[in-house]
This record gives C-alpha cells, structure tokens and sequence, in this order.
C-alpha cells in the first residue's frame, strides 16, 4: 500500500512522471482525481493520503470517458441552473428559440445515418414519475436516433417504490453516467429540484402543472408548417425568429387550463412571438387570475366567440387525476365546450385543431374531429420528436460557464 | 447567587415607557434596581459584581415569543428543546412558547411537565401551549385545569385548526373558566387540501394549488361569531380567542372589528409575512413554503398597517425547525415552515423600525411585554424592579449578516440566509445567567 500512497504524493507535486513508477492502470486511477483534489491538498506535503477518497477512471482508457465524466461530483452552487436545460419557456430567448427550430431543421433534413453519429454513446436518461405514451417514446427515440444510450427509470419499478428521493435518484443516475435528464414527475417545479440536485442539463417532459416546453415548441412548429409560405421565415438558417412571426394569429386552448402544463408552456410562449391567446373553459378550471399569466393573452368563456376569432384550436383533455374535489358536469361540459363537427364548421371552418393527447374521443372532441382534415395531431406528434432532438442537441452540446458558476458560490 | 450590573447603556422598556440611560442591576435571577448611570458603582463593588459594559448598546427586556415549534418531544432530528433555546438566546429570546403539535401531541400534564424539566436542559424559559383537544383532533375538548396546573400557558391545536364550531365553542368556555387563551390557527382545511401557497395569479403561473384568502378569514369570522355569542350567553365568561399568525388583510380586518366591539380577540403576526411576499417562492424555494403561505403585497402592507395602528398585538415567530433532506424535496411533498428565533429581531428592527419608521420602543413592545401580558407571563417582557432578570443587550445600529449556516438551531430552513439585519444581540440574560454572549459564541 505504501508506495502507492506516496505516488499519489507525487503526482500532486507534479514532479514524478507517473509512468515510470506504476504501471499504466494505476496510473489512470488516479490523474483524474490529482486534478479535482488539487485545490484542495493541492501542496502534496501532508495530503498523501487524503485523495484516496476521490479516485476515479482516466479519461485515457477510451475516449468516451471524455464525454462521460459528469460535470459535477459534490453539491451544485445554489441557484445553478444548467444552460442546456429547458425547464420553463420563460427561459428562452427568443433567438433560443430560433436556434432550438433551425437546429430542429437541420436535424430533421440530415440523413438518419449521419444524424445517429452526432452523439454515438452519449448518455440520457429518462426518469418518468407518470405514464406517459408520447412524450417517451418521442424523446427516447429522438435520443437513439442521434445515436445516444437510453436509459428509461420509471417510478413503479425502480428504487422510487422504495422511498429514494428524487435527489438520489438523479445522483444515482449522475453517476451511473447520464449527461442529461429528460423528466416527467407529477410535482410542479420538481425539475428545478433535480436541476439543483445534479448540475445536469434537465430536459422538463411535463412537471404537474406546470410546464411542457417541448410541447410548446413543437406546438409552435406545427403552426409555423401551417402559416401561409409567405411568412414562414422562422427556424431559417440565420437562426431568427422576431417577435412578429405569428403576427395575426389567434390560438384559443380550450377546456381544462387549470391543470395544463401545455396551456402555460404555450401561453407563455407564443405571444412573444406575436400571437395572441384566448383561453376558454368553465370558471371551475379556468380561474380568472389565468390571464394573468403573461401578456396576450385573454380569457372568453364562450366557446364560439373564441372560436370565431381563431386560426388556431388547440383542445385540452379534463385532467381528471389532478381534479381532487372539483366537481364539474361532463354533460354540461360537452354541450359547451365540446368541439364538434357542426362548431368547427360555422365559427371556424378554416383554423387547424391541435391536441396535446391522450384524446379522449366523445369528450372534448368528437372522433369526427380527430379524424377530420382540421386535425393536426398527428403532425404534433412528428414535430414532437424533430423538436426534441433539437433539444438533447442543445442539451449536450451546452457547457455550464465554469466561472458563472464560482461567483454564485458563496 | 450572582449579580450582574449592566452598565452604560440606554435602557428602553416598554412596559415601564423607560427610555433613557440607566444602569441595571440584576440579583438571584431577578431585577434588583436601575438607577442613573455611575449610582450603582459602589454596591457593584461591595458584592464583586459582573461588570457588563453596555456602551452604545440598547438594553432591553429578554424578548418573548408565543409560536415557536421546538419539536420535543418526538422529533429530535428536527429541534431539541435545549437547540431550539439556544437559538431562541442568540436571537435574544428569553422566554419561548412551545406549541403541542410534537409527538406525541402534548395533550397531557406529564408532557406538559416533562418540556420544562431541567433535564431538557434548555437555556431560555419554555412555558408549553397544550393541545386544545385531546390528540389535537378536535373530538374532544382536553382537560384545561390539569394543564395550567402543570404549566401550559394558552390551548391550541396548532397545525391544525378546530374546525368543528361546538367544539371550538366548548375549548373556549373550557379554557376561559381556568383563563387561558384559546390560540387557533384559522384554515379551513376543507378546502386547503394539497394546497402549498397562497391562492391567485402566481399559484397559477406555478401550477400549484393555492390557499384562499377566505380559507384563513372564513375561520377567523366564525371563531369570533362563537365568541361574541358567549359573551352574550355569558357576560362573566374570560374566554380569549388569540388567532396565530394572522397573514390575511381580510381577517385582520375582521379582527380589528371584533376589538372595537369589545371581545377579548387578539393576534400575533409572524417577521415573514410582513419581510416577504409570495415572490420569495422563485423557482420553488421550499424555504419560502409556510403554512400560512406567504401572501401578495396587499396582505404584506395591511399587516404592517395592522401592526402600526395596534391591531396586532404581537409578533411571534412561528419558529418550525425541518432537517435539510424534508426541505430538500418537490415542493409540494415539503413540510411547511421556516426558523424565525435569530432573525425576528433583526427583520422586525429592519420592516417596522428603519422602513416604517415605528419607535423602538413600540418594535420592542410587540417582542416583549405585550406577548408576556397576552399569556399572562408574570414578570415576564419587563425590566421593572422584581421582574425576572431577562434581558437582551442589542447594537440596533450595527447591522450584521445572518447565515443559516451558523444558527443555533438544528435545522437551517430559512429564507433569509445572507439577509443583512440590523440589531446585532451583543448578550442574552435569561434568569440572571448569561445565556448567550456574542463575544464567546462560537461559529
């Protein structure tokens, strides 16, 4: 044991050539953590043996290390928020926004066979709280489809029965060599929870009510397809999207916006980009103080005067394992806010019908709408996957800017 | 036993209206006399007394708080009573007010009698508020005579609200026959359920479920109504309703109304729900989540106009220890409440004296004798002759940086980490012992 410890001595002195003393192995034990002890033993006197404690693999064994190494191994500077994140619309810029769809762009027109090599064996994770259809399989496919490793955790067959806290859990997954968190969890504002807990690019798949920026995203992409070729100039190489890409257009979501993690991601974003928003449901999930949310937007109950106004329908399903206690009358909800053949055709025969899913057919629409030429959803459901590989590409591409990091260190 | 004179510092006692410069002279635990500066030189020499030199400094009664959670017994991971006192000294508490709901819930004389054993060993004079129904499940009323008899100051199901109207009726006829206070914490909880923050516009930017303001108000009218009936039922009757930190502009005003009409109605207002609004919250900062929530800036400015017209009668803390890892969770799974002993003073200092311009003497009325006199603590929040030797000396100029990291609590849950505060506590004296000292306090 000794001349081992009194290797590790050398190396923070930086005055032995570690090959010639050990063989190669040990010495790529051991250089990784000469460097992250190194501030703190950083004199080599008394410290021989105290970076025992943080041995690690060399990034020399094969080049992916390089890449795998997480980026943080103790706590994260309080108020940390990885820049390849995407937890809240409201943290886009809008040129964030132009680059997140002109990336989408490239992606999308690359031949699959080079888009697999763009981030062969890279790590991500997928920790999902709730079930989910879509939003999992378009974020694990959009990942494979770049080439990356998957890894799909979810709540009722993992250590999460067990009690693990969510902390741990993404540790866990940290260490086991995740380089980015796709999340789904049932609690508001549990991504920055993880965000916080690991130092990770945390991609929100949906967070209780609050937010789906991905939804949002290829929400807006799916109207971008539909405005008139004139001006679609969004998404462009130059990577612009100005504040007037949806001027003139009105988008009305419908029904359960209490709930909605997509009605706020979308209300949050698209007004920004010139659109306005009318929300539209009974008061009971559709509270006044909705409007509130940001400006642009709006709230009218009546259904068909929101629809008159409307290029855009974008119909939410009653959230009923969110209701708890809220008592509504699904009779007298379809009869007013039910979208249906006859309705879309006199209010608004022209607007394009988007729905986040699971549709519930023969209740917030009717299948005839679903299946109609309105329908755009499963055009949701294709944006969905470009737009989330434009995400993971932002998402492991980003470097957390060391020295912004350091200064919110107290 | 040992006498201690403070020296040289400007005394301000609000219960005495004293505001000037007096030396103080305290023996066996209790106030011996004050007198001009330099008068009592020459006994402190005779009986080789404790010098304390309070030059520059504000020499006050030990602070008392009448909401503190101290988390014993049941739950000493979060707070143990002899923490929980150490913290309450460095923040110049010298009595402290513990409510029921540990585990078990004080609802019996025994627990009552074990918090104030000397073997809990705390350091600042705890006096327990024992459940105002057995369990604190507001079935049955509990046995209010034992318990003042063992020590317990007021009755309150802290937590939890007593909801039924009968029952609520019956704690304060109880309660009112042996003279304590009946403490409600007003939330309809009926309609509260997995509601995390206050109700409105930023509950829903969130996505998370709000607490109404009527949740709290709609309480606070029915127990004063059941109140105002007694009184009319029974003129004699000394029942005494003391809602606990009141947060709502609604229900102040409704408290503000019961007051003029003459009902023993009285509140306490807690330093975070007149330093903070719901703001605080950002991006999920647990250590903003209280119960009752943080409000918007129209509750924040009724409580402080609350607290200047004398609505209010006192401010307590609250103080709710939680260990790092029930804190470290999804917002809406972490317990409710922060720690408040060692930053009251210095945000009450902060808010009401420097921002609202309130006298120093008032600030330090609503920390001392007017929370001793609403529990009747005898000789308790007053540096009047015979009174208990509890004092704070204070620097109110010098202003001072707060780091949850040295706190004497066991818990570090607090908002106002960093926060420079004014009023640096220089000394607490709890009982004629030295109980905190700043210059011996160890990081």
């Amino acid at each position: 044991m000794a001349p081992f410890a009194i290797a590790v001595g050398w190396i923070l002195n930086g005055s032995m050539p570690i090959k010639r003393k050990m063989s190669a192995k040990k010495a790529a034990r051991i250089t990784r953590s000469a460097k992250i002890a190194g501030n703190g033993a950083g004199n080599g006197h008394s410290s021989s043996s105290r970076p025992l404690l943080t041995l690690e693999v060399s990034p020399s064994i094969s080049p992916r290390n390089k890449i795998a190494i997480p980026q943080f191994h103790g706590p994260v500077p309080p108020g940390f928020l990885h820049p390849g994140s995407a937890i809240s619309v409201s943290h886009f810029t809008l040129e964030d926004v132009g680059r997140i769809l002109a990336e989408a762009s490239e992606l999308e027109a690359m031949p699959a066979a080079r888009r697999a090599l763009r981030y062969t064996k890279r790590r991500v994770a997928l920790l999902f709280y709730e079930s989910s259809t879509r939003t999992r399989t378009s974020f694990e496919l959009a990942a494979k489809s770049l080439g990356a490793d998957t890894a799909l955790v979810s709540a009722l067959s993992s250590s999460i029965e067990k009690g693990e806290s969510l902390k741990d859990t993404g540790i866990t997954l940290r260490s086991l060599g995740a380089e980015c968190i796709i999340l789904r969890h049932p609690n508001s504002g549990a991504p920055y929870l993880l965000a916080r807990s690991t130092g990770l690019p945390i991609l929100n798949a949906g967070d209780g009510s609050h937010e789906h920026p991905s939804q949002a995203l290829l929400d807006l992409r799916t109207i971008l397809a539909h405005l008139p070729p004139s001006a679609r100039t969004a998404g462009k190489r130059n990577h612009s999207i100005g504040d007037r890409a949806l001027q003139g257009v009105t988008v009305t979501i419908v029904g359960d916006i209490l709930h909605s993690r997509v009605a706020r991601s979308n209300a949050l974003l698209l007004p920004r980009l010139g659109a306005r928003v009318i929300f539209c449901g009974p008061e009971v999930l559709l509270p006044e103080c909705a409007a509130a949310i940001g400006p642009g937007v709006e709230i009218e109950r009546d259904f068909e005067r929101a629809l008159k106004q409307s290029n855009v329908v974008m119909m939410l399903r009653i959230q009923k394992e969110r209701l708890a206690g809220l008592e509504i009358d699904l009779e007298d909800y379809i009869e007013q806010y039910q979208l249906h053949m006859q309705r879309l055709a006199a209010h608004a025969p022209a607007a394009i019908v988007l729905h986040p899913g699971p549709v519930i057919r023969g209740l917030e629409i009717t299948g005839e709408i679903a299946d109609g030429p309105n329908s755009v959803v499963a055009e949701q459901v294709y944006h969905g996957s470009i737009i989330r590989m434009a995400l993971l590409a932002r998402a492991l591409d980003a470097h957390p800017k060391r020295n912004e990091q350091s200064s919110k260190n107290r | 036993m040992t006498t201690i004179l403070i020296q040289g510092g400007h005394l301000v006692d609000p219960s005495t209206g004293m505001d000037e410069r007096r030396d103080l002279y305290l023996r066996d635990g209790r106030v011996a006399a004050l007198e001009l500066p330099g008068k009592l030189n020459a006994l402190a020499k005779k009986e080789k007394t404790t010098i304390v030199n309070a030059t520059g400094m504000v020499v006050a009664p030990g602070l008392v708080d009448i909401h503190v959670h101290l988390r014993e017994p049941g739950q000493a991971y979060k707070e143990t009573i002899a923490s929980g006192t150490h913290a309450a000294a460095a923040g110049g508490f010298t009595s402290v007010c513990a409510m029921p709901n540990t585990s078990p819930v004080n609802d019996s004389p025994e627990i009552t009698r074990w918090m104030q054993a000397a073997d809990r060993k705390a350091v600042a004079r705890v006096f327990p508020i024992a459940a105002a129904t057995l369990g604190s499940r507001g079935e049955a009323v509990a046995d209010c005579k034992s318990l003042q008899a063992a020590g317990a100051v007021a009755v309150s199901d802290d937590g939890k609200p007593i909801l039924e109207g009968s029952i609520m009726l019956e704690a304060l006829v109880q309660a009112g026959r042996v003279g304590l206070p009946v403490i409600q914490h007003a939330e309809d909880t009926r309609v509260t359920q997995g509601a995390s923050m206050n109700a409105g516009a930023l509950a829903f930017r969130l996505g998370l479920r709000g607490m109404s303001v009527d949740a709290e108000s709609g309480i606070v009218e029915r127990d004063i109504e059941l109140l105002s009936r007694l009184r009319k039922s029974d003129p004699a009757s000394r029942a005494h309703l003391h809602v606990a930190h009141l947060s709502t502009a609604k229900a102040l005003e409704a408290v503000r109304r019961a007051k003029r009409s003459g009902l023993h109605v009285t509140c306490e207002v807690a330093p975070h729900h007149f330093a903070l609004t719901q703001a605080a919250i950002g991006d999920y900062n647990t250590d903003a989540k209280m119960n009752p929530p943080l409000r918007n800036e129209e509750d924040r400015a009724a409580l402080i106009g609350g607290i200047m017209d004398g609505t209010v009668d006192a401010i307590a803390t609250d103080h709710a220890p939680h260990a790092l890892h029930e804190k470290e969770q999804e917002f809406e799974r972490a317990p409710n409440g922060i720690i408040g002993l060692e930053t009251a003073l210095g945000l009450s200092l902060l808010v009401l004296h420097r921002q609202h311009r309130m006298p120093l003497t008032r600030v330090l009325a609503l920390l001392s004798s007017q929370p001793a006199q609403l529990l009747h603590l005898k000789h308790r929040g007053s540096l009047a002759v015979g009174s208990f030797a509890d004092v704070v000396l204070f620097r109110p100029n010098d202003d001072w940086p707060f780091h949850a990291c040295e706190s004497k609590s066991k818990s570090r849950n607090t908002p106002f980490d960093g926060w420079k505060l004014p009023g640096r506590i220089q000394m607490t004296i709890c009982e004629g012992r030295i109980v905190h000292d700043a210059r011996f306090s160890a990081k």
